[in-house]
């Protein structure tokens, strides 16, 4: 087995240095079928996402076909996003992470996989539901029931052996990440089955369902999202720029904040909910941004206050541009919170800009930056191609840009001109075209992008199999010489 | 240290405390409303849809329409109106009234303001200037009202005429308040366009009904029939380029006259309690809206409790 030679593997005390290709091999399997599935449904996901775009510039665009209408590609598009790639992600570097700062295999490895198979499955039945008019119609729960529950055992599934992992850790120092990677393991089942619950199997009466629904998404896309992608910033930045995470209490203390009052953000003030709903909203997005400054001084002190430290470590890179996405995507939601009731800003595209600078411009980009750091230490050989990530790096960068700012200023132009009620609002919708057409490039590019991520995963992991076939084959010939040379 | 059960009772407080804000609370709360009356005509409202409307939520829900089309009013105050209802016996008085009201206006419009009541006094006023001046003019025996009149960009633009709140809801599942307009809010679009054959032509071909449209025809909705012996009273009634060829007409499935049903009956604009609104018929009825303390009163607890009355 060759080390991989970008960088060094993860240090592990000397006592304990035999364990490494032990807890490599405990992972290999489930991890492998969580990240290269992740990278197939992101690449799916951007499939519709592309689908979805183009119809904004010709409405007839597939449009005779119920099942590539765009209220049923978009919810697909964001639920292969979420569940097929974000969340599937997060889990398997959650336990990867879990297994590494414990220096403890990880238990029940086909079990694990087993979880990660159920979830695959669900999202699939989920996702061809939405395309066949199944959707529940609640944003980012839109998979119907009967793929909720495979989704949700399957996460059991894997999810639980991450915390027998941490109980039977021979590494016992606990640091910043298994805060967050053990609360966040905890937060995904009971938002989950507290939405799916009270929305599709016992719903609630009224618009107390949209507030449910928008308490699980902000405690989905803000708290989970944050939870496992800052785990793996606190983790992987100092490895990767060879310096100490500057302030573990630093750390903690974000963490606090951010499972304090992240959870309460997010519903809009135009709402038609008795006001102390979106005002307590307002005041949770507000007091999140302390855990956002701690985490912004946390990673500059990290990373040596400048972008010197990412040179020629596209990893790092990742990394730093989902803390920035990160920042930028807080103070833009504590922003709008805080302004009147009269702002209907949300409405307008600004809105979903905001929320893909979130899910993507950081959870993405900082996973992304994990599973480049991760593989070639699952399978103990280096990437195939590995000038690919770099091209990805700054592809993907580009195609975030391209996406998100074009459709922030549309939006805040639209916003600035719906105001006046005697512009008609058709006309108004058709001058953010131009913004819609760049953000279509940049959905292009990303696209690109996910491509050249799921060639090399699967490149490596086939190269691996390869490789182990072939010494396999070498070894079964060398047998049956031997034996034949016995018999002779 | 195992500090495995401290990072158990973090996640579990914080987790349950927003659980407590933002679920139990709001199902306490709101998930309790049961329907409420009309203000001042007493009628119930909401009423459920009709079983086809309710059908077509199911095909609004299906076909994600809620991605492109809100169901939420904005308005961003209230100001008040004070409308004329009777010039009472001492018309002197009221004159005089007026006159201080508005000195530039001269004395004959001030006496045409007396004739063909209900007329609006003063407009855009605050709830306490608007008291104020019925509480004047209503001492001169004339009888003035207060005229509740949300403000907001969304108003103006004629989507409505009050604010959407959570009692125009609590029959509807699932509840889609959408999230982003592409297209227009459509809270009450039954009320602007009560047509459900208009629906049906606009979802087959929208740029028919609205040029310039960025919806997407919904044809899989439609189906195209040979024309059997006579046309089908049912068939869609096409603009001549649209039309299918002789011998052959559209018909819409089952599917387009339900969400042609359901978008009939979104109207969610009765004056209620927590979304106070005068409409046109208030002042006609002076009986029931008349005496200025029973306006007020109507009118004082409802304003207090819109978010940002002005």
């Amino acid at each position: 087995m060759t080390a991989p030679s970008a960088q060094s593997l993860p240090s592990v005390p000397a006592s304990q240095a035999s364990t490494v290709s032990e807890i490599d091999f405990s992972c290999r399997l489930p991890l492998l079928v969580f990240f290269i599935s992740a990278a197939k449904w992101l690449v799916i996901a951007w499939v519709f996402e592309l689908i979805a775009s183009i119809k904004f510039h010709s409405p007839n665009f597939l449009a005779d076909y119920a099942w590539l209408t765009y209220g049923r590609v978009h919810p697909a598009c964001t639920n292969s996003l979420i569940y097929g790639f974000a969340v599937q992600a997060g889990l398997g570097v959650a336990l990867w992470l879990l297994a590494q700062l414990g220096a403890t295999p990880l238990p029940q490895r086909w079990l694990v996989t087993f979880g990660a198979i159920l979830w695959n499955l669900g999202v699939t039945l989920g996702v061809v539901g939405i395309l066949l008019g199944d959707s529940t119609g609640f944003t980012h729960l839109e998979m119907p029931g009967y793929a909720a529950t495979l989704v949700f055992i399957g996460y059991l599934l894997a999810a639980l052996w991450g915390v027998v992992n941490f109980r039977q850790r021979r590494e016992r120092k606990v640091v910043a990440t298994h805060w967050f990677l053990l609360t966040a393991l905890f937060w995904f089942p009971w938002i989950y089955s507290t939405a799916n619950l009270l929305l599709l199997t016992f719903p609630v009466r009224g618009v107390a369902q949209a507030v449910i629904a928008w308490w699980y998404s902000q405690n989905l896309l803000v708290v989970w999202f944050s939870l496992v992608a800052l785990a793996i910033v606190f983790y992987l930045l100092p490895k990767l720029t060879q310096r100490e995470l500057h302030s573990h209490y630093l750390a903690l203390f974000a963490y606090w904040m951010l499972i304090l009052f992240a959870g309460w953000g997010g519903i809009p003030n135009s709402a038609p909910v008795p006001v102390w709903i979106p005002t307590l909203s307002t005041i949770g997005s507000v007091l999140f941004l302390l855990s956002v400054i701690a985490v912004a001084l946390n990673v500059c002190e990290t990373a040596g206050c400048s972008l010197k430290a990412a040179r020629g470590k596209p990893l790092a890179a990742f990394l730093l541009f989902g803390v920035a996405a990160f920042v930028f995507a807080a103070l833009l939601r504590a922003g709008i919170a805080l302004l009147d009731t009269d702002q209907t800003l949300q409405l307008t595209w600004f809105g979903p800009a905001l929320s893909q600078l979130n899910c993507y411009g950081f959870f993405v980009m900082v996973m992304f930056g994990a599973l480049y750091f991760i593989m070639p230490r699952l399978v103990g050989i280096d990437f195939p191609w590995p000038k690919l990530v770099r091209a990805h790096f700054w592809i993907a960068t580009i195609g975030v840009v391209l996406l998100v700012v074009p459709l922030l200023l549309g939006g805040l132009m639209e916003e600035f001109k719906l105001q006046n009620a005697s512009q008609p609002f058709l006309l108004v919708t058709r001058s953010t075209l131009p913004f819609l057409r760049v953000s279509t490039i940049g959905d292009l590019l990303l696209l690109i992008g996910h491509l050249f991520f799921l060639t090399n995963l699967v490149g490596l992991t086939l190269g691996f199999y390869r490789a182990r076939a072939a010494a396999a084959y070498a070894q079964l010939t060398a047998d049956l010489f031997k034996t034949a040379g016995a018999k002779a | 240290m195992n500090l495995g059960p401290l990072i158990f009772l973090a996640a579990f407080f914080s987790l349950a405390c927003s659980w407590f804000g933002f679920v139990l609370t709001p199902q306490l709360q709101i998930g309790r409303l049961e329907q409420t009356n009309t203000v001042p005509a007493g009628a119930l409202y909401p009423v459920m849809r009709p079983g086809l409307a309710r059908q077509g939520l199911g095909v609004y829900r299906a076909n994600g329409c809620a991605y492109c089309h809100s169901q939420q009013i904005v308005q961003t105050g209230t100001v008040c109106d004070v409308i004329l209802t009777d010039p009472g016996t001492n018309q002197a008085a009221l004159l005089v009234a007026l006159r201080q009201l508005r000195p530039l206006l001269s004395e004959t419009e001030d006496k045409e303001m007396m004739t063909g009541l209900p007329k609006t006094v003063r407009q855009g006023l605050s709830k306490e200037e608007a008291s104020d001046l019925v509480k004047t003019l209503n001492s001169t025996s004339a009888k003035a009202a207060i005229w509740i009149v949300p403000i907001g960009s969304d108003i103006s633009r004629g989507w409505g005429i009050r604010r959407t709140v959570a009692e125009d809801f609590i029959f509807d599942y699932p509840v889609m308040l959408g999230s982003h307009r592409v297209g227009p809010d459509l809270a009450n679009v039954g009320v602007r366009l009560s047509d459900a054959n208009w629906h049906l032509r606009h979802l087959y071909a929208p740029r028919s009904e609205a040029k310039d449209s960025a919806m997407p025809p919904y044809r899989f909705l439609f189906e195209k029939r040979r024309i059997e012996k006579t046309r089908s009273p049912e068939a869609v009634v096409l603009p001549p380029e649209l039309a299918p060829e002789p011998g052959y007409e559209i018909l819409p499935k089952p599917e387009a006259t339900a969400l042609a049903a359901y978008l009939v009956s979104l109207r969610a604009n009765e004056p209620i309690f927590s979304a106070p609104v005068s409409v046109a018929a208030a002042p006609l009825a002076p009986d029931t809206n008349a005496p200025a303390g029973g306006a007020a009163s109507s009118t004082n607890a409802p304003l207090t409790n819109a978010p940002a009355a002005k």
